[in-house]
């Protein structure tokens, strides 16, 4: 039996004419950290604001714990907020800001002083107490806002772009640092961003979001190793996206023809049929580079630059059609120069058709 | 080898420091005019409470305190009282008016912002004596407000307000609510909602978070504006005198009226001295009950 602390059924939402959220289901663990993962602008926000209370859905409903609390203040909901700009109230001591939730609740002032230096402790604060949140750091900041939204022991913690402003090597320690205080405090975590990376990085599942809409929902290997749309291919780990038409189909793996050439993906069972239209989706480091033979397997190219990126060399091709198709390994040599020769080949089960439900 | 912050504080102490001399300079003729035009006034005034008034027309230069103990006499002293009952309720009803109109306003879109802006500058393109006539239609015997009331079957007789006290006290929250509006709008402009959301979320109710966030951050607007209401309706002679005939003597009326028509300077003088000293004394107290520093600049 599986311990469900929260709940998104059919949640709708519309900003005048715009349709924001249209029809969001999302069922969450007790403790699980999945993160809402999307361009700028698909809904995330929205979302996260609706399970805090801020804002009222038009349509669903949100179960918290079972219990449905769509209609109640967010004052009513065991549910905490770190907000994107931190929102830490700017008249008010660390302290303070800490022990707010706490002071509404009549907590007795010796425990509160007691629960928020644990609380600062925990985010690698302690002794910062007196201080303004006008004289902190960005980072600074960003732990008192989770300080301040923990403190309060919520059941699911709503965590919204959190590492959206800090620069680059901060990012990633603070992305180890959450992680760690997540697991440590057992609280749910539904974390909010627009980098896949940091998605992939931290989540225990993750909800890739289009328009209003979930895309997919699924653990990171899944959403990286078998994405069923080619905007999740494409918006996670940026896969290239092929499209063709089957020419044969095996046991476990079916033929594909296109750009002057032919590939092979693990079909899984779903059923295609020979003449069928086809996408899939192949990750840049499972495509290897032979040299061209003129037939067989593979996809004739020609090199068209080398980029080093991340300790990532990326050699960009050019296809018959003049599209491109991107290669990775690690290390930085290779023999290719640009304008030599290829043939772009992988293994047939390091590729996944995408797009199923929209082929006809 | 470190180098020098370009920004933060130290920076800026550096960049105070290179540029004080030239920036002194350019504020130098805002000073003398300050000076002359500001200070210069109020020494004459305290200078000219302590002579004497001429038998005529004029004062005669000797030096007496006598238009201080003058001021002692019960029945200014009660003028006094009166003047400072009828500010503080005044200032009362126009915070209970201003601020939350202000607040609100805040929050409309910015094209209603505007609107609701040109509805309140409207009035100040006309005469503020003018309007106060307005009043005196709405209010005398008979009048508009009469009228209305009776149509609405709310009093049988007429109220007769104008010549009365609440005539006065309306006068003074009309003509002095829109100072309180503005200064509390232009705070509450500046609040980021985000905050009471935070306040919110973090389990406040509705008038928690509004005590707790909204109020505490609007509190410089709300401080400036009762120092831009408070002061004057100390002061409002004329809104006294036309809406409250002579039932209602203000310190401002008494000032206008040695002044004006008995021609003792020294002792408007020294009455405006008091009556300075004396809301100075009260902002300097509510400053300190409040234990804010946010009406520097204004006080
Ligand atoms: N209060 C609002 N009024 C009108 N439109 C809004 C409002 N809030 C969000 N939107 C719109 O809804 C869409 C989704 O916004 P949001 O949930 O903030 O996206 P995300 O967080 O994924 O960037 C955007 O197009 C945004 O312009
Ligand atoms: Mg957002």
């Amino acid at each position: 039996m599986e311990d469900i602390i929260l709940q998104l059924d059919r949640i709708e939402k519309r900003f005048d004419d715009a349709e924001v959220l249209r029809g969001i289901d999302l069922t969450i663990r007790r403790g699980e950290f999945i993160t809402l993962l999307g361009p700028s602008g698909c809904g995330k926000t929205t979302t996260l604001r609706i399970i805090a209370g801020l804002e009222q859905p038009d349509g669903g409903r949100v179960l918290l714990e079972g219990r449905d609390v769509t209609a109640e203040a967010p004052n009513r909901r065991n549910v905490n907020t770190v907000f994107q700009n931190y929102a830490l109230f700017p008249h008010m001591s660390v302290e303070a800001n800490i022990g707010y939730s706490l002071r509404l609740k009549r907590v007795a002032k010796a425990e509160i002083k007691k629960t928020v230096a644990q609380a600062l402790e925990l985010v690698q604060l302690a002794g910062y107490e007196k201080r303004m949140p006008g004289e902190l750091s960005g980072g600074q900041r960003q732990r008192v806002a989770i300080a301040r939204a923990v403190v309060n022991q919520p059941k699911v913690l709503l965590l919204d772009e959190p590492l959206g402003a800090l620069d680059l090597q901060l990012r990633h320690q603070m992305q180890v640092e959450l992680k760690r205080l997540q697991k440590r405090l057992g609280i749910t975590f539904v974390y909010i961003t627009h980098d896949q990376e940091e998605a992939l990085n931290m989540s225990d599942r993750i909800a890739v979001m289009r328009e209003g809409r979930f895309e997919q929902i699924g653990t990171p290997a899944q959403i990286y190793d078998h994405p069923h749309t080619s905007y999740v291919a494409h918006f996670v780990g940026a896969a290239n996206v092929l499209t063709g038409t089957v020419t044969a189909v095996d046991a476990d793996t079916l033929t594909f023809s296109c750009l002057g050439g032919q590939g092979r993906v693990a079909h899984a069972g779903a059923p295609f049929a020979p003449g069928q239209r086809i996408t899939v989706a192949v990750r840049s480091e499972r495509v290897s580079l032979i040299a061209d033979t003129g037939e067989g397997d593979g996809l004739p190219a020609t090199v068209k630059e080398k980029n080093f990126v991340g300790g990532v060399l990326q050699i960009i091709l050019a296809m018959a059609d003049g599209s491109e198709l991107v290669s990775s390994r690690h290390g930085i040599d290779s023999p290719l120069d640009a304008g030599d020769k290829v043939r772009a080949i992988w293994q047939p089960d390091s590729a996944v058709p995408v797009d199923l439900e929209a082929q006809p | 080898m470190k180098h020098a912050p370009s920004f933060g504080p130290l920076a800026a102490k550096r960049r105070k420091k290179r540029g004080d001399g030239p920036f002194l300079l350019a504020v130098l003729p805002l000073y003398a005019f300050t000076l002359l035009f500001v200070a210069g006034p109020l020494i004459y005034m305290v200078v000219l409470s302590f002579l004497q008034r001429a038998e005529v027309w004029g004062v005669v230069y000797t030096f007496t305190p006598q238009n201080y103990v003058h001021i002692l006499d019960p029945i200014y002293l009660k003028t006094f009282v009166e003047s400072f009952k009828l500010a503080l309720l005044s200032t009362a009803l126009i915070i209970a008016v201003g601020y939350p109109f202000g607040y609100f306003m805040a929050k409309l879109t910015a094209k209603w912002k505007q609107r609701m802006m040109l509805l309140l500058m409207i009035p100040f393109w006309t005469s503020s004596l003018i309007r106060l006539y307005g009043w005196i239609i709405i209010f005398r015997a008979n009048g508009v407000l009469d009228k209305v009331l009776m149509a609405l079957h709310v009093t049988d007789a007429p109220l007769k307000l104008l010549y009365t006290y609440p005539a006065v006290v309306v006068g003074m929250v009309y003509a002095l609510v829109p100072f309180m509006i503005f200064s509390v709008y232009s705070s509450a402009e500046k609040l980021d909602w985000h905050l009471v959301e935070a306040a919110r979320d973090l389990g406040a109710n509705a008038l928690q978070a509004f005590l707790t966030v909204s109020l505490k951050l609007t509190l410089p607007g709300l401080l400036s504006g009762i120092v831009l209401t408070f002061i004057p309706s100390m002061g409002l002679f004329f809104i006294a005198d036309i809406l409250g005939g002579n039932k209602v003597v203000l310190v401002g009326n008494v000032i206008q009226e040695q002044l004006m028509k008995a021609h003792n300077w020294p002792f408007a003088a020294a009455l405006s001295v008091v009556l300075m000293v004396l809301t100075s004394l009260s902002i300097a107290l509510y400053r300190r009950v409040a234990k804010v520093k946010d009406l520097e600049g204004l006080v």
